[in-house]
This record gives C-alpha cells, structure tokens and sequence, in this order.
C-alpha cells in the first residue's frame, strides 16, 4: 500500500494528521509531509478514514 | 480508495427492524457522507437522496477562496463535486432526487412529503443545512430581488459575486464574519474598494471572543479594507435599471446603488454581499414533531446524532449536538469537518443504533483572509482566552487558546499551520492547560516567508 499525496492540491487543513499523526505532519509552509509513504496492511483503517477527511481530496492509496 | 473490511455487526446488536428504506435529505456534504456511509457498512436496501438545489453535492468552502480568484485553473467556472452522478446512482446505487425540496415530514406514517408525492423511510437523515439570513427589506421572497445583492451560500451566488467582481464592482460586505471577510480578501486582490461594516464593536466576537476579533480586526485594516465597527445598516439605495439595460447580476429590475448606514453616511457600492449568518433550514419540520431547538429551529439530537423520533437522525450544521468533550453541551456547528464526520456517523448509528457510540467531536475550521490563514479547533467557551504567542510583526502569526478550569478547550492559530493538530490532540485528549501554554511558547514560530 501507498500514500500518495497531491501536494499541489493540499491545503495544509490537517484532516489527515489528526485521523493519522504517524503517517502525516503539516509543515511549517503549510503542505502536509507523509512521513512513511509505505505503511504496513494493519494501518489500512486509519489510513482510510485519513483519506476521506481530506477536505480537497489530496489524498489516495494505492494498492 | 480501498473499502474498510466489512463490518460484522456484533450478535444481538441486529436493530429490532432492520431498515431497508434509508432516505437522505440534504445533498450536501453531510447528506453525501451519509449515504457514502451506509453502503460502506453493507446496507444493501433501498437509498434515495433528497435535494433542494438541481446541482449534484459539491463542496462550498471554495466557492468564497479559489472561486473568486482572479483566473487560472483554480478560478475557472467549475463545479467542485465530490462525485459523478454515474458513481451515485451506479456505483452506489442511490435514487438521485434533485431539484426536488422537502416539503414536509409525517413521523406516524414514516414519510418525507416532496410537493404531492411521499417517499416512505424506516431510517432517515436529516442534512438540510443551512441557508444565510437576509437583512430586512432584502429578502428576494418579498420584494424581489435586488441587482448586486446577495449571500453566499450556493454556487448559483458564487457565480453572482465573482461576475459583479469581474466587473470591478465597489463591494460593501455587511457583516465582518468569516464568509464575508473571505469575499472582501478576494475583493482587494484584485484590487477593488472593499468596506466592511459591522454592528459589533470587534468582528466576531461570538465565534471566537474579543481578543481574537481585534487581531482579526487589523488583518482587514491592513490589507486596506475600511472596516467600519459598532455601526448599523439602514437601508439600501437603489435605482431602476434602465429599460434595455444589462441587468445586474442577482437581480432584475432594481439594482443597489449605495448602503446606508444608521449614523447617516452612504456608502456608494455595486455590490453588497451579506454575511450577517444563517439558520438551521428546517421549515420542512415544522410540526412534525422532530425536536427544533426553541431559539434557531436546529435539529436538537443527543450525542448519537439520534433526535428521539424513531428512524430519524440529523447531521451538519441543522444539528444541534451533545458533544461529551463538553460535558454534554449543545454545539451547532457550521464546519466543513463536523458535517463530513456526523454525516457519516448519523447513518452508521440509524442502521445499526446498539452499537451507536457518542461522537466527540473537536470543532475545526479553517477561514482564508487575505494572504492569511485562520485555525480554530475546540470550544471558544471559555474562562479565559490568552494570548500565547504573537509574532506578527515579523509575520510569524499568532496563537490564542482558551481554558476552562485547569483544562485547554480551543485554539486560534494563525499563519501557524503546523501547530493546529498539536493543540487539536492536546484538545481532544482533555490535556492540561500549562502544557498547551508550554507547548506553544517553546514551538518557535514558523520561518518568514
Ligand atoms: C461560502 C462558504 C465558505 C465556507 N468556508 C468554510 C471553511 O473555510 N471552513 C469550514 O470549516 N467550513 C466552511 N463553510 C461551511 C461548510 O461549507 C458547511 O459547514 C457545510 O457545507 C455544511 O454541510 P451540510 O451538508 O450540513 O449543509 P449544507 O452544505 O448547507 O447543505 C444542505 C443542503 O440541503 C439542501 N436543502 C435545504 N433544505 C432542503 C429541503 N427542504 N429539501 C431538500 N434539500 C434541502 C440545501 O439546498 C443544501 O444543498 C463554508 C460555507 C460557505 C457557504
Ligand atoms: S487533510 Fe488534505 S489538505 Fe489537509 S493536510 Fe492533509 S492532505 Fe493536505
């Protein structure tokens, strides 16, 4: 599985942060970072709802 | 997206009649994250969406930001939705009625009345959120409407507002809220005259208190908005448009000239947008014996999104909740993130109530003014707002948060977006006052842009 975010989309809202603070952080320049782009399965719930919090829909996973 | 593994509902939990008719008024954010909910929990019965505008759910927030911008993709004339009408009606099997207001419901009969015709449920979500207040004498239901004056609410008034800015229109905003104040921050980017006029002595002082307000006071000041405080509105000026003439956008036969002002002064303009709030749109409920709330008419529902009529549920901002962060209070919430969340919630709990679990929610929203950005997350009732950290004269922003007893309840950050989900799960967690002090005073503010 992995997490790609449209960084040109993102608007730093920190939907997915909250839902799921080990695998984003937003940045000082107001961007979110995933900080592991290859999460194991057993993250799959959390990721998910990371995903669907996302207020511009910056946010998919693949696989 | 991938799918959630399928939920297995736990034995004896089984709802004592299972619902097979779940029907979703409101398609909107909240109403979409219903019925997107539902088939995600497996419900495989009958699903149909009710709503009042003819467009599919698309999302707002945009329609006073990147809408209005001057050009480029991002202000180009489209419609922000979630998702195509193939994916609703094919994909998740929904009976799409728009176009198609809510005229009523009978609770007895179980039955949400569309004009003639009735559509039975045994499982309901009301998500009709809300629609702005018009100021007297505005209102297009009594007198028509007025050429360059509007709310804005849809994408129908996006399209007023930015085709009036697009003109170079003069623009009053009456009403210094968030909505307002993003429409006067597209305004003066293209460089058009922009006052704002305001009842209160400090904007938004309801929202998110005084302190706050002065600070959000100077962001408009700044980027040379006039913003005019504790001052009231009369009355508009207008004229007839000429016959032949262009009408005004928004209107016909009539169209503003001018804003009156309760000391007197008339301040020339083109176009007035009024923020002055909303209500809860449930006209439709009257009667029906869904609990409204005695001052606004919001849905009141417990912490479960339940409203106490069997089968019945609201979510978004037509839902007053009882929000267990906040020892039950009632929140009506006009957020992005709390229509999203309970919309969802609303329908898990309908098909499946045992194993309803109360929702906490943390407050969020987000509000772009000029080249700013305002956080709030949390509660702004509170013992004492303080502010932490001010670095705005070396454009480093601002953090306010707010304590009840030894407890941090919200946070206001601005231009510190790296902060807000830090205080958020301080705030979630029902974390020590100091430590959220601490926190934020040693996190040193962001680089200068
Ligand atoms: C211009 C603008 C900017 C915003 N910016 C932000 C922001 O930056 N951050 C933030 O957090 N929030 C923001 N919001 C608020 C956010 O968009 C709302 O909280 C959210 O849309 C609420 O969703 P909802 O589904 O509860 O209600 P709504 O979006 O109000 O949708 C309710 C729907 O129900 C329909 N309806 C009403 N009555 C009936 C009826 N009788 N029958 C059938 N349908 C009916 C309406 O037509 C509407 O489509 C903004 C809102 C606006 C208008
Ligand atoms: S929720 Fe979306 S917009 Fe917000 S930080 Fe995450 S990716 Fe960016």
């Amino acid at each position: 599985m992995k997490i790609v975010a449209a960084l040109d989309t993102c608007e730093g809202l920190g939907m997915c942060e909250a839902m799921a603070p080990d695998f984003f952080e937003v940045g000082d320049d107001g961007v979110v970072e995933v900080l592991d782009d290859s999460p194991g399965e057993e993250h799959r719930t959390d990721l998910a709802a990371a995903v669907d919090a996302c207020p511009v829909l910056a946010l998919t996973l693949q696989g | 997206m991938s799918a959630e593994p399928s939920v297995t509902p736990p034995a004896g939990a089984a709802p004592a009649t299972p619902v097979r008719r779940l029907v979703v008024v409101g398609a909107s954010l909240a109403g979409l994250r219903a019925v997107e909910a539902a088939r995600r929990a497996g419900y495989d019965g009958a699903l149909t969406l009710v709503g009042a505008e003819e467009h599919l759910p698309y999302d707002r927030p945009p329609l006073s930001k990147a809408f209005l911008d001057v050009d480029g993709a991002r202000g180009a004339d489209t419609v922000m939705t979630f998702r195509t009408e193939e994916q609703l009606r094919d994909e998740l099997g929904v009976d799409l009625r728009l176009g198609s207001p809510a005229t009523g419901l009978d609770t007895d009969a179980r039955e949400v009345l569309v004009g003639d015709e009735r559509i039975p449920y045994d499982g309901l979500v009301i998500a009709t959120g809300s629609v702005p207040r018009w100021l007297p004498g505005t209102d297009p239901a009594d007198d028509g409407p007025v050429g360059g004056v509007t709310q804005l609410r849809t994408l129908d008034d996006a399209r007023t507002v930015r085709t009036a800015l697009e003109a170079g229109a003069r623009l009053v905003v009456v009403g210094a809220g968030f909505i307002g104040s993003e429409v006067a921050s597209a305004a003066r980017k293209r460089g058009l005259p922009v006052t704002v006029v305001e009842a209160l002595d400090l904007p938004l002082t309801r929202s998110i208190g005084p302190e706050v307000g002065a600070v959000c006071a100077d962001l408009h000041r700044a980027a040379g908005t006039d913003l005019r405080l504790g001052v009231g509105v009369a009355g508009l000026e207008t004229e007839p448009v000429a016959a032949g003439a262009e009408p005004a956008p928004g209107g016909a036969g009539r169209r503003v000239t001018g804003v009156r002002l309760d000391d007197g002064t008339v301040l020339p303009a083109d176009l007035v947008v009024l923020g002055i709030g909303v209500r809860p749109a449930t006209a439709w409920l009257e009667g029906s014996g869904v609990p409204l709330h005695e001052g606004d008419r919001g849905v009141v529902v417990d912490a479960t999104l339940a409203t106490g009529v069997p089968g019945v549920y609201a979510a978004g901002d037509v839902a007053h909740v009882a929000n267990p962060l906040y020892d039950d209070e009632h929140h009506r919430l006009e957020h992005w993130t709390n229509a999203a969340d309970h919309g969802g919630a609303a329908a898990r709990h309908l098909l499946d109530p045992a194993a309803a679990r109360p929702v906490e929610t943390v407050p969020y929203f987000w509000s772009d003014w000029y080249d700013h950005r305002l956080q709030f997350v949390g509660t702004p009732r509170a013992d004492e707002v303080r502010v932490v950290a001010d670095d705005r004269a070396s454009d480093g922003g601002f953090v306010a948060l707010y304590r009840r007893a030894d407890r941090v309840v919200g946070a206001l950050v601005l231009d510190r977006p790296r902060d807000v989900m830090k205080l958020r799960r301080r705030i979630a967690d029902r974390g020590p006052w100091d430590e959220a002090v601490e926190h934020v005073v040693t996190t040193p503010p962001r680089a200068k842009r």
